[in-house]
């Protein structure tokens, strides 16, 4: 049923990955077998260990998608800086695109 | 009337049946509100049901074109008409047929979906007609064989979709992206229009085939080329012509914004079969298929740059059909390229081809199933801001996991459909021009880089006391989803299969244009 796709360069077989992933799981269910028998989740077992400081806030601990790739943007902020205000959000500057686009693509279809 | 009769005739219903159920659709409403939803929900599935029995018509028997008016036996040129064929035809090839089931499967499923996640809303009878016709704007622009029939499904399209933008208003903000959407779309549509004139008042026809027998690289005619890739790709959301897409795609009430995914990508339909069955045999050189290429890096890389800082997580996944839009222009333009070289166009330029055109149906798939997932996600708690988002895994377990399937698939991690495609993109394009294909996989990172990011900030972390009372989507909704999972799931196992079966026809019709041609003027009911 799971057939090789050929790329003309290559070949691909999903039944490989699936196989993976099997053998992943497996070892997954092995580790998970391998831990305590007597946790118990209605317990004081589920709370994280902080030195005997007092957890915080559930909001205070997740990781926001702010906080995300902060560095990627920051690193690419000169290029972040042209492209963001080119969507203005402004429909005169979006028809002004598209007019740009069909000049320059005539230039381009012509010249070449 | 027999089933004969009707199979004969599926061409029509195509049409017929949408149109239908969305002019009854406010009659029943009005009458009967209960047992409305049940009949939208019957007149997707019949459409799509015409749109698959179609498609395998097409796959067994080869191109169909019907003729609008004509006793069956008819001819598409008739008598009396010095050799033009004046009537409306519908000209479905493998193409065609590919893009029908697209369209198909994502506007049942959606459908499914958004008779539940609108169900509090007013007024949705008449959204449900607006949905049909968006629906019967598509399945036109992908079967006809008529370049003013194309324009006028083309607007049906894109009034439809406006009006469905706007229809559940967002603040202002939905009115606002529905306008920009419809005065881009209306200026690329005016520009399609103004190029199908320029080939008129040259060829005396509005018929693709006979256009495509007769035309010659005259200076209008390079004009038209011009006018068509931009207004088309305006439709596609291809860079620089998006600008408006992510405006309109994030305010629109997320099961439309699915069905709008398959819109677009009727446009770029358009783009290649103008490209390939009108202009195809009078390229000479590899610029227009560079010009396609550009396009397709330009939206693969500003696409998915764009997505990688927004907040507001539909506009994160409007980016990201932007970028993936550019997959499926890299990998056609390639094969438009070496379109007059056989021996390039066989050693890569074919398997371009078919890779650009599988990553169509994959994207409709996955990107739909994505835009379901967020809308369930918005459905339960009111929130976009990702900022806002977190633990939403502990109480919509099936969201996270139908999320997690599009995720990997847009990202082109194996066995989902999306690698598949991306693979045969990827391979093809390294022989056309390494640096291209390199590019290409930076974006694939870049894309898993962003999902990372949306999956994490939506449904990892701790449960957020904010949402503690939020509980898992109703089953029909989920239902929606979980088809479009189903078809990312399946043609990522089977990739060989769908490729033989779906994608090698539809780049057959594109390559072969004689076919195409001979298929219309010497054919008819």
């Amino acid at each position: 049923m799971i057939g090789t796709l050929t790329t003309g360069f290559g070949v691909w077989n999903p039944l490989v990955w699936l196989c993976v992933i099997l053998v992943a799981l497996l070892f997954s269910w092995i580790i998970w077998r391998c831990g305590e028998s007597d946790y118990d989740e209605d317990t004081e077992q589920t709370s994280p260990y902080l030195s005997g400081n007092a957890e915080p806030a559930k909001g205070a601990v997740h990781v926001r998608a702010g906080n995300m790739y902060w560095g990627f943007t920051a690193a690419l902020k000169s290029y972040y800086d042209k492209l963001i205000p080119l969507h203005s959000g402004i429909v005169n500057d979006y028809v002004s695109w598209f007019l740009i686009g069909v000049v320059v693509l005539f230039a381009v279809v012509v010249l070449l | 009337m027999n089933a004969d009769v009707l199979l004969a005739n599926l061409p029509a219903l195509l049409i017929a049946v949408p149109l239908f159920g969305a002019f009854l659709t406010p009659v029943i409403g009005r009458f009967l509100s209960s047992i409305r939803d049940a009949w939208v929900i019957l007149a997707s599935f019949v459409s799509s049901l015409v749109a698959i029995l179609l498609a395998a018509q097409v796959y067994a028997k080869g191109t169909i074109v019907y003729v609008f008016g004509a006793a069956p036996g008819v001819g598409t040129i008739p008598a009396d008409s010095g050799g033009i064929p004046i009537r409306i035809l519908f000209t479905i090839d493998g193409f065609g047929a590919l893009m029908l089931i697209s369209a198909a499967i994502v506007s049942f499923a959606v459908i499914l979906y958004l008779t539940l996640s609108q169900s509090k809303r007013s007024y949705r009878s008449e959204f449900y007609a607006l949905y049909l016709l968006l629906t019967a704007g598509i399945f036109g622009m992908v079967s006809t064989g008529d370049m003013f029939n194309f324009f006028v499904f083309l607007e049906i399209n894109s009034l439809a979709a406006s009006a469905l933008i706007a229809y559940h208003r967002n603040g202002g903000l939905a009115a606002e992206g529905a306008l920009k959407y419809l005065i881009v779309n209306t200026v690329g549509a005016l520009m399609i229009l103004f190029a199908i004139g320029l080939l008129y008042a040259q060829y005396n026809s509005l018929n693709m085939a006979v256009i495509a027998s007769q035309l010659t690289l005259t200076s209008l005619n390079i004009l038209a080329l011009v006018l068509f890739i931009a207004g088309l790709g305006t439709k596609a959301g291809a860079v620089p012509f998006h600008f408006a897409t992510p405006d309109a795609y994030s305010v629109a009430p997320s099961g439309i914004t699915a069905l709008m995914i398959v819109a677009s990508q009727a446009g770029l339909y358009g783009m290649f079969r103008i490209l390939f069955s009108v202009y195809g045999h009078v390229f000479t050189s590899e610029t227009v298929g560079w010009v396609v290429i550009i396009l397709g890096v330009l939206s693969m890389f500003i696409g998915v740059t764009m997505a990688i800082p927004q907040k507001d997580i539909k506009r994160l996944l409007s980016y990201h059909a932007v970028s993936q839009t550019g997959y499926m222009l890299l990998g056609v333009g390639v094969a438009l390229a070496v379109l007059g070289d056989i021996a390039l166009t066989d050693a890569f330029g074919r398997m371009a081809m078919e890779g650009g055109l599988f990553h169509i149906i994959n994207h409709a798939m996955y990107k739909g199933l994505l835009f379901l997932a967020v809308g369930a996600v918005i459905y339960r708690t009111g929130v976009w801001n990702l900022n806002e988002m977190g633990g939403l895994g502990h109480k919509m377990k099936w969201t996270m996991i139908f999320f997690l399937i599009g995720a990997l698939a847009i990202a082109g991690i194996p066995p989902f459909n999306g690698f598949a495609s991306k693979l045969m993109i990827y391979e093809s394009t390294f022989a056309f021009n390494p640096a291209i294909a390199v590019i290409a996989m930076v974006v694939s990172i870049l894309t898993l880089a962003s999902f990372m990011k949306v999956f994490h900030s939506v449904f990892m972390g701790p449960q957020l006391p904010e949402y503690e009372k939020v509980r898992e989507v109703p089953k029909r909704m989920l239902a929606g989803m979980a088809i479009l999972a189903f078809f990312v799931v399946a043609f990522g196992l089977v990739p060989d299969l769908v490729v033989n079966t779906l994608v090698a026809p539809a780049a057959d019709a594109l390559l072969n244009q004689g076919q195409y041609i001979a298929s219309v003027l010497g054919g008819g009911l």
